[in-house]
């Protein structure tokens, strides 16, 4: 039986070995998607995205720089497991970088990015502190942190109704992604003269939120600020309709304004916010081409009606900066294959500024400018409310508190590395 | 052909207890050690890429292999029933974690042996209730446990060092000038260093199993009363079962995060864990040592390289083949329960009596 096995095995690898000898020159840009598990509905939307801009491109433009994109998916099912064995099986085949689409599995690729020299991209997700690019200098979190988020929400609320004095309910998914403003409301409370009520929801209670809200009845307070994904959100917004909570004070963050959190709810969920920095809608001329390139010809498994959702326009802006740093490394290198860390130079000089986006066919997204030591780019957000269609976007950019953000940010990337001795920095002065 | 017993005499009674009395398992055994010892470090496994073939096929198979000896204790040999297997792998897991971080210059096998004590302890005290109640009601018990430790290692921030994202996080760490682990250790050393584990924790294993203490847990586990009358007190082997089985799986746990993952939240350790485990353990065999590296190595591997083959051989999309290695996986569960409800084991047994009378088998 052993020897069967063995032999087996065998014959197996040389098949592998045969097929995996065979690939030409491309640019391998892999990405974790999910498909599969509990988050499958978000997951689709952004894995056809990335891998439509990408067979956009090729049939387009006939890739990058002279070399057609190879957008290779691998299913992780949001299970940090799988996502590390993802990882590793792209080793030794010159992938230019990691999108591990999950936080969970970001945190784990974090120590092996700068060992194995392939940038790790988290766009809108991932650590906060990962914005300090000299402390991190292989990963990237543009076009804004989670922190940078938080701050502008809140001077979003200041210009709506003033903050000093204001109760504000916090209703966050309890793990790694919603904590992670926590640290931060702690220093802005007494600096901004606020009170937050902070309201776990378990991951195993998303669609249970009955005691959460009651939390939230009795607190009465001025406005409820929510950091959820999946099925949490669609809860909680119908759990607010219930309840009877102006919807118009309740804002999520950019993960909680999709289409799937509300669409089903209709005009129950008028009124509700949320922040974002991709707009919605169809009318951008990369979404045409997108559809006239790729959807129309069938060579996706797009719906027809899914390109222009919150979720899927983002995660084709995820793909125009992954490719956006891929044109800057042949820039820099001067030669179309160009290697991980040829990349990664690439994601410091991105520039897609408004004229770029506007040329590139994104005009009215958060521009992305990088930099050695910026690896978020602080980007402006914007506030979009449901009209119980549509998103709409209800304000210009805006900025965060950089003055407040950055030194936190500082601060915890020199905690991250203080327990890691040997981790690799960079100086960027 | 092969297994001939005939001419093999034993003269003494310590050849006849020996692990492996037949010489054809002593060949298997060596050759077995050849290639894990030499082979596999020096070439990795053919066709695949090194590195992966170490970090997502060997090492894990490893883990789960000293997972799988532990639940193998508690279900197979003692006959509880536990359905906190993956909060106990936690438990290690953030133990170790606590004890390299409080005490930076701890010696790694120190800190293992700890965490997997840490473990045992916290077994243990889930593991009281096994002395009032069995079966379906010791389930039950032993969720509680999967359910409030996996709420401790969220809550508890302490558990994590007040860490923003929660995780715990394998800093670089030497022993005896090597990095052992953390993100600059070598994929190499790493698998050296848990085949090392995994054999001393078999060769324990065996031992116990086949001394008092494992004898007295097969005797409440075919009829707890009678394991009484005759002199065994099931607090004691009870206890000590379910000590030894989640010290095996605090140290699975450890190694799971800090040799092969790198970092872990509370998600690694969640229920369904906790059947996949199960899952390794009924398909390699209840009660058997060497079901529990096939059960393992089966439920480990068979998804991993039906996907590879599907997507470089037969060129389909990711996730229709994540989709398709769940059904497969699931449908070899199933048909191997009904044709051999003990496991792989038992079919390895069958093969190896058929290989005994061969060429003329019966």
């Amino acid at each position: 039986m052993k020897k069967h096995i063995i032999g087996a095995a065998v014959a197996l690898g040389t098949l592998i070995s045969t097929v995996s000898m065979s690939f030409a020159e491309e640019l391998l840009v892999p990405h974790l998607t999910y498909r599969v598990g509990p988050f499958a509905a978000n997951g689709t939307m952004g894995a056809n995205a990335i891998t439509d801009y990408f067979t956009m491109l090729n049939e387009r433009d006939g890739g990058i720089g002279g070399l057609k994109v190879n957008p290779e998916e691998c299913e992780t099912g949001y299970n940090a497991q799988k996502g590390v064995e993802c990882y590793e099986s792209y080793r030794g085949k010159n992938p230019l970088m990691h999108i591990p689409n999950s936080t969970g599995i970001t945190l784990q690729l974090l120590q092996k990015a700068p060992e194995d020299e392939v940038p790790i991209f988290t766009m809108g997700y991932g650590l906060s502190a990962a914005a300090k690019g000299e402390t991190f200098p292989w990963a990237f979190n543009y076009p804004a942190s989670y922190w940078s988020q938080m701050t502008s929400i809140l001077s979003y609320i200041d210009s709506e109704t003033g903050l000093k004095g204001k109760k504000i309910a916090f209703l966050y998914l309890d793990g790694g992604y919603g904590r992670e403003p926590l640290p931060l409301l702690d220093k802005l409370e007494p600096k901004m003269g606020f009170e937050t009520v902070r309201i776990p929801v378990a991951f195993a209670d998303s669609q249970n939120q009955g005691s959460q809200w009651l939390t939230i009845r009795k607190e009465k307070p001025d406005w409820v600020i929510m950091w959820g994904w999946g099925v949490m959100n669609i809860t909680a917004v119908k759990e607010a309709a219930k309840t009877r909570f102006p919807l118009d004070r309740f804002i999520g963050n950019w993960w909680s304004g999709g289409h799937v959190d509300v669409e089903a709810l209709g005009m129950k969920a008028k009124g509700y916010k949320a922040s974002n920095f991709t707009p919605a809608g169809r009318d951008f001329p990369v979404v045409q081409d997108v559809i006239k390139h790729v959807v129309s010809k069938g060579l996706t498994k797009t719906e027809p009606d899914m390109p222009g959702k919150v979720l899927y326009n983002r995660s084709l802006f995820m793909a125009v900066v992954m490719a956006e740093a891929i044109i800057e490394a042949q820039k820099l290198t001067g030669k179309a294959n160009v290697t991980g860390a040829d990349v990664r130079k690439g994601f410091e000089m991105i520039k897609l500024d408004e004229a770029r986006l506007k040329e590139l066919g994104f005009e009215g997204f958060t521009p992305v400018i990088g930099s050695c030591a910026d690896h978020e780019g602080q980007g402006s957000i914007f506030v979009q409310q449901w009209n119980g269609k549509d998103w709409e976007k209800i304000t210009d950019f805006i900025p965060p508190m950089t003055d407040i953000v950055q030194p936190l940010l500082t601060e915890a990337a020199d905690t991250y590395k203080s327990d890691k001795p040997g981790w690799k920095t960079q100086n960027c002065s | 052909m092969f297994y001939k017993e005939t001419g093999q005499f034993k003269s003494r009674y310590k050849d006849e207890l020996a692990a492996f009395p037949l010489f054809e398992d002593k060949i298997g055994i060596g050759i077995l050690c050849v290639l894990t010892f030499l082979v596999i470090p020096m070439f990795g496994l053919p066709g695949l890429n090194y590195e992966f073939a170490m970090g997502a096929i060997m090492i894990p198979c490893m883990v789960f292999i000293i997972m799988t000896l532990g639940l193998n204790i508690l279900l197979g040999f003692a006959g509880q029933i536990s359905l906190g297997t993956g909060a106990f792998s936690g438990v290690g897991a953030y133990a170790f974690y606590k004890f390299i971080t409080i005490f930076p210059d701890i010696n790694i096998i120190i800190a293992l042996v700890l965490s997997g004590l840490v473990s045992a302890v916290v077994g243990v005290i889930f593991g009281l209730p096994s002395l009032k109640i069995k079966g379906f009601y010791l389930i039950v018990a032993t969720l509680a446990a999967q359910f409030f430790l996996t709420w401790a290692f969220i809550r508890v921030a302490w558990l994590y060092n007040y860490n923003a994202s929660g995780a715990i996080e394998g800093p670089n760490k030497e022993m005896f000038g090597i990095i052992m682990i953390g993100p600059q250790s070598a994929g190499m050393t790493r698998y050296y260093f848990v085949l090392v584990t995994l054999i001393v924790l078999t060769w324990l294993a065996s031992n116990v199993i086949r001394g008092r203490i494992g004898r007295s847990w097969m005797m409440i586990r075919d009829m707890d009363i009678a394991a009484e009358l005759i002199g065994i007190r099931p607090l004691v082997a009870k206890l000590s079962a379910f000590a030894f089985s989640s010290f095996y799986i605090g140290i699975a746990g450890a190694l799971m995060v800090f040799f092969w993952l790198g970092a872990a939240e509370a998600e690694s350790f969640d229920i369904n864990h906790s059947f996949l485990y199960l899952f390794m353990v009924i398909i390699g065999g209840l009660g058997s040592i060497t079901g529990s590296y096939m059960g393992a190595i089966f439920v480990w591997v068979v998804p991993v390289l039906i996907k590879e083959i599907g997507k470089s051989v037969f060129g389909f999309d990711a996730f229709v083949m994540e989709n398709f290695s769940t059904i497969l996986l699931g449908a070899m569960i199933i048909i191997i329960l009904i044709l051999e409800p003990h496991g792989l084991a038992r079919l390895w047994q069958i093969t190896k009596q058929k290989l005994r009378l061969w060429p003329f088998p019966y």
